[in-house]
């Protein structure tokens, strides 16, 4: 499925958040927002997935090619996981899938099938506050690929998870977008993740967010490993391109109260 | 400096040398059950003493010994069980209808923005109300037998559940439930999946207010206008003077609080399993 943001521009009260943001998600495609803290990338993927109202503009889903089998064609991810605590791994997958017309035998083949895919076969019954961070995000997507969305909406999933886990993380994920083709926006501010794992990145200036460039990386990302001299330099490039709005935004005192 | 050098210094300390001290004391209270029923004992034994000594008046205060037998004495002649079968249904029905009415309530006043401030004006004008002061109207109303009770209990235990019910849903994470909106879950299924199981924890530390309320309430109830129930045998055994009836009346009582405070434990252990 092709997204296409229109003109999406949005507003909190006095402070404008966003401003004539354009550009289209291909199919396949996997696409990275970066930008320094308060650029409105996180508030940009709120709208990309319909859970905000932008003041003008809007996101339209240019076909209806949906995965056979797709319940949620736009699927969060989210920082801090999201799951209920008083469900098991095999709960909360359940939870997205319980009001969908599919028999208890279909809707367990999906659990199985996701949580084989994740490496959580062995933890269908655990609860959440018995699973470290790592496998609590592995949850999120498990969740999210039961619905087998047509596009995946990734808002900084790795940020809170410590150094190691984030590592092994971005390679299920790298691993994941190249087996799998799916479509994503994945949200980050590391750099490195997003030339990982991202087709195109699209960098955003603060205040008002507006795009400052769209990068393209055309190397494979099956292909990509740790230390690639060309990801190193594209990962240059991309410090180039926000450094100073990142020096910005860390002068910032908080006036926005 | 060497390793070696290192290790020798170790091991010939200055004489001005003292281990460290541990400071992080106390602060950190554990329970001791033999401890807990000891305190019965004791009290009741020195209770007992202080009775058979002479230094207690009968008059005043039974011996537990004498409590004891009146309390036997109820039990055989079967009064206790007329008695508590009437208090018991009392308290039953008016709390589960004030939980009810008060759960649908706070749910409203938790969710929807047409409910919430009507709601939170008249629950906070009319909470502080003393209940027992409303029973006389009730009375009115509902005539002296049992709906003027059961309405009393109900009442009193219907504000303090509406309060805790809006705000278990008030502390329900919002990231939650926007994860539900986001996997276009129904709005019956994000209540009932979602926001419900969230709030429990508060609302059913909100029973355990509510419950011992409809306690208080039903006891004073009872002792404006009833034939049979714990409270009319409590004041009944004080017009005459039988203060051993009483005492057994009141042990009867505490029994009931700690029944109640052990069913919701379970109810605690059994919905929260999970935390």
């Amino acid at each position: 499925m092709r997204l296409q943001i229109q003109n999406v521009s949005h507003s909190y009260d006095q402070v404008e958040a966003l401003r004539d943001i354009e550009f289209g998600i291909e199919p396949g495609e996997v696409v990275a927002l970066i930008g320094p803290s308060g650029c409105g990338k996180s508030t940009l993927l709120s709208i990309i997935g319909g859970m905000l109202k932008p003041t003008s503009g809007a996101v339209v889903m240019c076909d209806q090619a949906k995965p056979e089998g797709c319940l949620n064609p736009l699927t969060y991810v989210f920082q801090d996981f999201a799951l209920l605590p008083w469900r098991t791994v095999a709960g909360n997958i359940s939870l997205v899938l319980e009001d969908h017309p599919l028999s208890k035998s279909e809707r367990d083949e999906r659990i199985a099938e996701v949580l084989a895919q994740t490496n959580l076969s062995d933890f269908a019954n655990a609860y959440p506050k018995q699973l470290s961070g790592g496998m609590k995000q592995r949850v999120g997507i498990a969740r999210a690929l039961a619905v087998r969305p047509a596009v995946l909406l990734m808002d900084e999933p790795l940020s809170a998870l410590d150094a190691q886990t984030r590592i092994l993380l971005l390679d299920e994920f790298s691993d994941l977008f190249a087996r799998t083709g799916m479509t994503a926006v994945y949200v980050t501010h590391n750099l490195n993740e997003a030339v990982r794992l991202a087709h195109k990145v699209v960098a955003l200036r603060r205040r008002p967010g507006t795009i400052k460039e769209i990068h393209t990386i055309d190397v494979p990302i099956n292909e990509r490993r740790e230390g690639m001299p060309e990801l190193i330099a594209h990962e240059q490039a991309l410090w180039n391109l926000i450094r100073d709005e990142a020096i910005a935004a860390d002068k910032e005192l908080e006036n926005v109260a | 400096m060497s390793h070696e050098g290192a290790k020798q210094m170790a091991q010939t300390p200055d004489t001005n040398s003292e281990p460290v001290r541990f400071r992080a004391t106390g602060f950190n209270p554990k329970s001791n059950p033999v401890a807990a029923w000891g305190s019965f004992i004791l009290v009741i034994a020195l209770w007992q003493l202080g009775s058979s000594t002479g230094f207690i008046s009968e008059l005043a205060m039974p011996s537990p010994i004498a409590v004891a037998k009146a309390l036997w004495q109820l039990i055989i002649s079967g009064d206790l069980w007329l008695h508590l079968g009437a208090s018991l249904q009392r308290l039953v029905g008016g709390w589960i209808m004030g939980t009810v009415a008060g759960l649908v309530v706070g749910f409203l006043v938790g969710m929807f923005t047409w409910a919430r401030s009507p709601g939170v004006a008249l629950v906070s004008a009319l909470f502080p109300i003393p209940k027992i002061a409303l029973l006389p109207l009730f009375i009115i109303w509902f005539g002296i037998g049992e709906p003027s009770k059961f309405a009393t209990i109900a009442f009193g235990v219907f504000f303090p559940t509406v309060i805790n019910t809006f705000g278990g849903v008030d502390n329900v994470q919002r990231n939650l439930i926007r994860m539900g909106q986001s996997f276009d879950l129904p709005m019956w299924s994000v209540i009932r999946k979602i926001i419900l199981p969230g709030a429990l924890p508060t609302i059913l530390s909100g029973f355990r207010i509510s419950s011992s309320i409809a306690i208080i309430l039903l006891i004073a109830a009872e002792m404006i206008g009833a034939q049979y129930g714990i409270g009319a045998l409590i004041l009944a055994a004080g017009n005459l003077y039988q203060t051993d009836q009483l005492i057994a009346g009141v042990v009867v009582l505490s029994l009931m609080g700690l029944c109640v405070s052990w069913l919701l434990g379970r109810l605690d252990r059994w919905l929260l399993g999970w935390r």
